[in-house]
């Protein structure tokens, strides 16, 4: 494993993440910007990959391109009635577009300040290993990890109970 | 030649700075509530980017940074499977899943 990250692949996988993004926000398909949302999540378990991070790339592919993308086209499906829905006016949201790009712009600035204090380019070798990451999760992360499993059974009987029928 | 040369944790911040940027303009302009959504993820996903990143070049042996994003990525999955509980309930009172239509609150 080397200690670097390519700067081909990462400009590579940049691209991806933020073209996707932008035809996400451009198109005005609800249909086609999640499947745009899923080439995202995608490329970020790229990112992820680049970073070595396999197991966090794995549940990124499993979780978002897998379950979320599935859960938003079946909320899309089940709200359109006629296929025309789908198509959606133009929405520039120009004061929404403003505060974006200032509040981007401050964030760059400030990671622009903070590039004095990082060696460029430099990465630590030592690269723990899945099973590493696994036995951290289980003894000095138990209890984080047993409160987002009540988390994740609380959220879906929450989410049963809301989109169930209506009490008939 | 610049683009052979390796990238540090900088490019990474700057990617999730863009990526929360363009997440943050999609939540506050879109009138559909599945597109606010779908904006809160790429919001949720540009700061895992940022956790990870952070860690893999500060603190690699710790891991950190990765085990609060698989906790992050446990609440937004928990978020989306909620709001989009929340979109169908709204479509079954009003048959739209426009944000307009939630305006009982307003004051």
């Amino acid at each position: 494993m080397s200690s670097t990250v390519d700067g081909i692949v990462f400009l590579a996988l940049a691209f991806a993440t933020i073209g996707g993004a932008v035809m996400m926000l451009a198109t005005r398909n609800v249909v086609h910007a999640a499947f745009w949302l899923l080439e995202v999540m995608l490329a970020t378990a790229g990112l992820y990959m680049l970073l070595s991070a396999e197991f966090l790339a794995l549940v990124q592919v499993l979780v978002y391109a897998g379950s979320v993308a599935v859960l938003i086209l079946f909320t899309i499906m089940l709200t359109l009635r006629r296929r025309e829905d789908a198509i959606r006016d133009f929405e520039p949201g120009w004061g929404a577009g403003i505060l974006a790009v200032l509040f981007g712009g401050a964030l760059l600035f400030a990671v622009e300040r903070f590039s004095a204090q990082m060696r460029p380019g430099v990465m630590p070798e030592v690269v723990p290993d899945v099973a590493a990451f696994g036995e951290k999760l289980f003894t000095s992360w138990a209890v984080p990890f047993e409160i987002a499993s009540l988390v994740l059974l609380v959220a879906l009987v929450g989410a049963v109970w809301w989109s169930g029928g209506d009490g008939q | 030649m610049t683009l052979i040369q390796p990238v540090g944790a900088l490019s990474f911040m700057a990617l999730s700075v863009v990526l929360f940027s363009l997440g943050l303009y999609g939540a506050l302009s879109r009138k559909s509530t599945v597109m606010v959504l779908m904006s809160l993820e790429l919001m949720a996903n540009a700061i895992n980017i940022n956790l990870v990143a952070l860690s893999r070049f500060s603190a690699p042996a710790e891991m950190t940074g990765q085990f609060f994003a698989v906790f992050s990525m446990v609440v937004s999955a928990a978020e989306i499977g909620l709001g989009l509980a929340l979109v169908l309930a709204l479509y079954r009172q009003r048959k739209t899943v426009e944000i307009d239509a939630m305006q009982e609150l307003k004051g």
